[in-house]
């Protein structure tokens, strides 16, 4: 279903592109808008696909939903580890993964990508105020490697691959984990070490049909959600029982 | 096959909640006893977040008492009278336990005190059972009497009331503060405490065996109720389609062990049960002791 999508796409792009119009040096699409999260979610795949004007790298940056998320410390208090520092982040974006059509210290210079506020080193990731350099700066390197380790910030870097000419593409992973919510992905078109064009273009990550009933049921509906959860319960305690008993009989 | 949790936001292979419900309920059919206390850590080493493994552990506990209960109230072992003011401590034990529960979870110690609680209940109730079964293996059947009525401080409070079924005549103050407690415990871990309530029953109250198993049976589904009611409306912790995997194939596990259990010896079994409880207890210990590979953790929405 995805390749006759890209087909299409990619079809479309070319098409745009040859119209004298456009003075943009970079046009994308997404095989996908709407990622449905539903109840065989397991991650899911989109493809990214574009075309650039003229010679150039391309770094494509993906974006999840900004949220608050607390960065505890344990100390070993009387021989346990115990939870006692929290620092709190302001817009940490869910998911942030980054992808290039060459390693990226090749493309851009650490000094280019910190003023470009690309690369999860430059997320603008910052420590309440009236906290210790330091230690801010502690909390802020684990806020990065726990969501990495989770597999929301991927560590490496995705390919984007020119499979002929200007047109470009680039596969974007999902994990099971993922946040529902928008997501932003970025594309910058770099010469000569210089990010020339930026666009940008949006897919949503939302739960679907099952999965959304529960969840709203859950949160807007909590005690009709519980009540639900006692009555399943009895249910099938009962029906287990009447079943075995009139086997056993 | 995966599965996406809508609650605890994850994928899971069905096969392997299946096969965990299945066993934990195997051997609670086998031994007899609810089996929370091994759902719940099970749950979380697969990596379920506590909260939600201690909410949804209630809410599969209401299932198997309910199907536990059944024979019991056929044969007239429910002490009726004993079971409602049991009630009335364990729903205000669960309705601060959930309450603690909150508290704890917005300071960042739930995952702490639950392990904690777990290390020193596991700990003292496995160490007791594989102290009393080595020795009952090792000494062959003597005929222990036990005293018909023990007097105890309990036998001076005031407040008494007869309990027909249990032909007891006691103060309903110890009831009522062992509902309590146990209804605390539920809230906090996600067990029924069947291997509090029945001890407490037997030697504190002084309850003929036969009633006390349906009689804690009764009680724990209206106070798991209770817990799982309270813990969707103020912790939204409780995810019904992990609760339904487990329960199916917990009530499903149960019956074959309960089948099994008839026909292995007892005494063995019961050293088998012991060092169970004695290995999750040391695994949850060492978490708490050992230095974590990040001493740093991520808690999504900022508490």
């Amino acid at each position: 279903m995805r390749f006759p999508l890209m087909i299409a796409g990619v079809l479309g792009l070319l098409l745009a592109s040859l119209s004298p119009a456009g003075a943009q040096d970079l046009s994308i699409d997404l095989s996908a808008r709407e990622v449905a999260v539903t109840v065989d979610f397991a991650g899911a795949d989109v493809v990214l696909f574009g075309a650039a004007d003229g010679a150039g790298d391309v770094i494509v940056e993906v974006r999840g939903p900004s949220r608050a998320e607390a960065v505890r410390r344990k100390d070993r208090v009387a021989g346990i580890w115990l939870n006692r520092e929290t620092m709190v982040f302001d817009g940490v974006p869910a998911f942030y993964a980054i992808a290039g059509s060459r390693p990226l210290p090749d493309i851009l210079t650490p000094a280019a990508r910190a003023e470009a506020g690309i690369g999860v080193e430059h997320l603008g990731l910052v420590a309440p105020q009236g906290v210790a350099p330091a230690e801010a700066e502690a909390f802020r390197k684990a806020l990065i490697r726990n969501n990495q380790a989770a597999g929301l910030f991927p560590r490496e870097a995705g390919e984007v691959v020119f499979p002929g000419g200007r047109l470009f593409r680039t596969d974007i992973r999902f994990p099971a984990n993922a946040a529902v919510g928008p997501y932003e992905v970025t594309v910058h078109l770099v010469r000569d070490g210089r990010a020339v064009d930026t666009t940008r273009t949006q897919l949503t990550l939302s739960r679907v049909g099952f999965e959304a009933g529960m969840y709203d049921l859950a949160f807007d509906h909590a005690s009709l959600y519980g009540g639900l959860a006692i009555i399943v319960a009895v249910m099938a305690g009962w029906l287990a029982n009447l079943f075995f008993r009139s086997r056993k009989a | 096959m995966h599965l996406y949790l809508p609650i605890a936001e994850m994928s899971v292979n069905v096969f392997v909640i299946l096969g965990m419900g299945g066993g934990v309920g195997f051997l609670s059919g086998v031994f007899g006893v609810g089996g929370g206390f091994l759902m719940t850590p099970l749950l979380m080493f697969i990596g379920i977040p506590p909260a939600i493994a201690v909410a949804t552990g209630s809410n599969q506990i209401v299932a198997a008492s309910v199907s536990g209960v059944l024979a019991h109230w056929r044969r007239g072992n429910v002490d009726l009278k004993m079971g409602l003011i049991l009630l009335v401590g364990g729903i205000a034990g669960s309705a601060f336990g959930v309450w603690l529960f909150g508290f704890l979870r917005g300071i960042g110690q739930i995952d702490v005190a639950i392990t904690l609680s777990y290390v020193v209940f596991l700990g003292i109730i496995g160490g007791l059972m594989f102290v009393e079964s080595v020795r009952a293996l090792i000494r062959t059947k003597r005929h222990v009497r036990r005293k018909q009525h023990m007097h105890l401080w309990i036998h001076g409070l005031p407040f008494k009331t007869r309990f027909r079924r249990s032909r007891l005549y006691i103060s309903v103050l110890p009831p009522v503060v062992i509902g309590f407690m146990v209804g605390v415990l539920g809230a906090i871990m996600g067990v029924g405490g069947g291997f509090i309530m029945v001890p407490a029953m037997i030697y504190l109250l002084g309850m003929p065996t036969t009633v006390v198993i349906g009689t804690s049976l009764f009680q724990i589904i209206f106070v798991m109720a209770n817990v799982t009611f309270l813990q969707a409306v103020q912790n939204q912790t409780v995810d019904i389609v992990l609760a339904l995997l487990l329960l199916v194939a917990a009530v499903i596990g149960a019956q074959f062990g309960a089948r099994a259990g008839a026909k292995l010896p007892g005494d063995q079994l019961r050293v088998l049960l012991a060092l169970i409880v004695l290995v999750v207890c040391g695994k949850l210990g060492l978490d708490l002791i050992l230095t974590p590979a990040d001493v740093y953790s991520v808690w999504v929405g900022g508490n």
